[in-house]
């Protein structure tokens, strides 16, 4: 376990680093000279020179990236050119809406969506099952922005049940913070709710054929304990994977539901970083997201190997 | 199916029905394949909305009237108007030109660049360790992420746009083929060809791309459908198409503005949008269970 763990943790440094050179990159994508798309045509050459020097552009190519990575080795990820503060820092300050968003959506798609695909599968050709099925298949193909648009046109517009957009602070009160949530979870979590019902519905189709679900039920284990017990097992282990990518992939689809819902947390920082052309936040963010990712996949690959002896040897 | 003759075993019989199943001429299996035809139907929808957009409209879908901005559904304007006057059916039938340009081009694009990179990382390990650290870290980005931060270097413009989702799925091609590839790197028939003195050039293009070709179509799709979409999101946050383009997510990124006043706004696009992907992924889902009924599962 202990070599499995190790070669696991060595195979996300190489990713990582292509990660931090990849958003050093985007820099360099620009059309012309960065400083001047940054401060538009009418800036004054001293601000621009102190701009170049503030962004280390007047330092040869190698020297920016050596600098880079050592920042990064710091965790130091520059300074906001429009907040004029440490990009980090306000990274931070955005994270709560964010890491809530997710945690709910997450929830959300696990709860909703796994036991529709378990119970469609228990009942494969059945209507309800059609039913389901069109319903998740109408899911994926949704975009989420639109479904939260509907969300809320009916929710908070026609019932006036819920607020139209916004987010009130943990700090306030659980409830408080719930009542902003619940539509913007829902949005989020629906695509990814659809997916599980429609993963966890193939999986579980597949592992009722299996002959050791043939013997239980010849030896006269009744049908639910058939399923829940026997089966369920089964099909948790490719799902564990899938649920924990489920957090790390919504992560990314926080960007959109916040700007839907004008969530000020991390996803809105960076759109809003994008149209102010900050970029150090904008690099700041996609690095942090991403490496969250790699981190998230990290974690879910050991406890991968945790539950199935069969991976670690491999 | 019938054809079995007397005296077969019946392990014979279902051999023989096996084959006669394959024998069925091709035009055959996809009609029979319902998500292929109501996929293709409303794909085929689409498309012509599209190519006909200029026919279909009924006004200039950049025309700004202030005069009638936010107008509900009349006899005039079927599906009302945005908040420039602008009137909304035909913006979203012009829309759909946007979409199917960019979600095409970027399968399209993906497709050439991912199948080269997957050629030569499959069937070169040196070209392989370096190629995939590269397509690991590129994959670790979420795609919206990544988009966002190129977008964000490039300025506005629909093919930045094209640019960026390319790079985004060019990854998931690369594995695809290069998985098919690494499969097919120790068959016999490859060996042979080698000591036959074919050279690697053709090696790769001759005997090896013919069998990457049906996971690529299914992959390129399901690139198409998920080019589609990101094009909208891209454009409904305002880093995508420029606001006076007519595209889906533009107008459903100002309908999210005038939510209160104008609910109108958000319907028909994002009915536009959800069809085309829709009939995206159920093409690809069929197309899948065509070339591979194996694979065949839900629905």
């Amino acid at each position: 376990m202990l070599v499995y763990l190790i070669r696991r943790v060595l195979l996300a440094i190489p990713v990582m680093f292509v990660v931090a050179a990849g958003v050093f990159l985007l820099l360099y994508l620009t059309p012309g000279d960065p400083v001047s798309v940054i401060l538009g045509p009418d800036a004054s050459p001293e601000r621009a020179e102190e701009l170049r020097q503030q962004l280390g552009l007047d330092q040869p190519v190698p020297v920016q990236v050596a600098r880079w990575f050592g920042r990064l080795l710091q965790g130091d990820l520059g300074q906001s050119i429009y907040l004029n503060r440490p990009v980090i820092q306000t990274i931070l300050e955005r994270a709560e809406p964010t890491l809530m968003l997710t945690l709910l959506a997450t929830l959300f798609a696990i709860l909703v969506g796994l036991p529709i695909g378990i119970v469609s599968a228990t009942r494969a050709g059945s209507w309800a099952d059609l039913g389901a099925m069109l319903v998740a298949l109408g899911g994926i193909s949704m975009p989420s922005f639109w479904v939260g648009l509907n969300l809320i046109f009916v929710f908070a517009v026609l019932l006036g049940a819920l607020p139209v957009a916004g987010y009130e602070p943990l700090s306030k009160g659980l409830w408080g913070n719930l009542r902003y949530l619940v539509l913007p979870a829902m949005t989020l979590g629906f695509a990814q709710a659809a997916l599980l019902a429609r993963m966890g519905r193939s999986l579980m189709l597949d592992v009722l054929r299996e002959d050791y679900v043939r013997t239980a039920r010849s030896k006269g284990v009744g049908e639910r304990k058939v399923v829940l017990y026997h089966a369920l097992r089964n099909v948790m282990v490719p799902l564990v994977t899938v649920m924990g990518l489920t957090f790390a992939i919504l992560m990314g689809g926080a960007v959109i539901t916040e700007q839907v819902f004008n969530i000020p947390g991390i996803g809105r920082l960076l759109v809003q970083s994008v149209l102010r052309r900050d970029y150090p936040v904008v690099q700041g963010i996609v690095l942090v997201i991403a490496f969250n990712y790699v981190f998230i996949n990290l974690c879910v690959d050991i406890l991968y190997g945790l539950f199935d002896p069969r991976v670690r040897h491999s | 199916m019938t054809a079995c003759a007397k005296g077969d075993s019946g392990l014979e019989s279902d051999a023989r029905s096996e084959v006669r199943r394959r024998e069925r001429p091709w035009y055959v299996t996809v009609l029979r394949n319902r998500r292929l035809v109501i996929g293709g139907l409303l794909l085929l929808g689409v498309l012509s909305v599209a190519a006909l957009a200029q026919g279909l409209a009924t006004h200039n879908p950049l025309l700004v009237r202030p005069e009638i901005r936010l107008t509900p559904p009349n006899a005039e304007h079927r599906f009302g108007t945005d908040n420039f006057g602008r009137d909304l059916y035909s913006r979203t039938v012009y829309g759909a030109r946007i979409s199917l340009v960019v979600g095409g081009l970027v399968a399209v694009l993906a497709a050439l660049a991912g199948t080269l990179a997957g050629l030569l990382g499959g069937y070169y390990p040196r070209v392989d360790m370096g190629l995939m650290r590269v397509m690991d870290g590129m994959m670790a980005f979420p795609g919206i992420v990544l988009a966002v931060g190129i977008m964000a270097a490039m300025g506005p413009h629909v093919a930045n746009v094209i640019v960026a989702l390319t790079i985004v799925q060019t990854p998931r091609v690369v594995r695809v083929v290069r998985s098919v590839v690494i499969s097919l790197r120790g068959m016999q028939y490859v060996e042979a060809a080698r000591c036959l003195g074919v050279t690697d050039w053709r090696m790769l293009v001759r005997h090896i791309l013919p069998s990457c070709i049906s996971p690529l179509v299914v992959q390129c799709t399901f690139i198409f459908s998920e080019a589609v979409l990101g094009e909208a999101s891209l454009s409904f946050l305002g880093v995508g198409a420029p606001p006076e383009i007519p595209s889906w997510g533009v107008i459903l990124g100002e309908a999210r503005l005038y939510i209160r006043n104008a609910p109108w706004m958000i319907f028909l696009p994002g009915m536009a949008l959800t069809v085309t992907v829709l009939a995206l992924n159920l093409v690809g889902d069929g197309v899948r269970d065509w070339l591979d009924p194996r694979l065949r599962k839900t629905l």
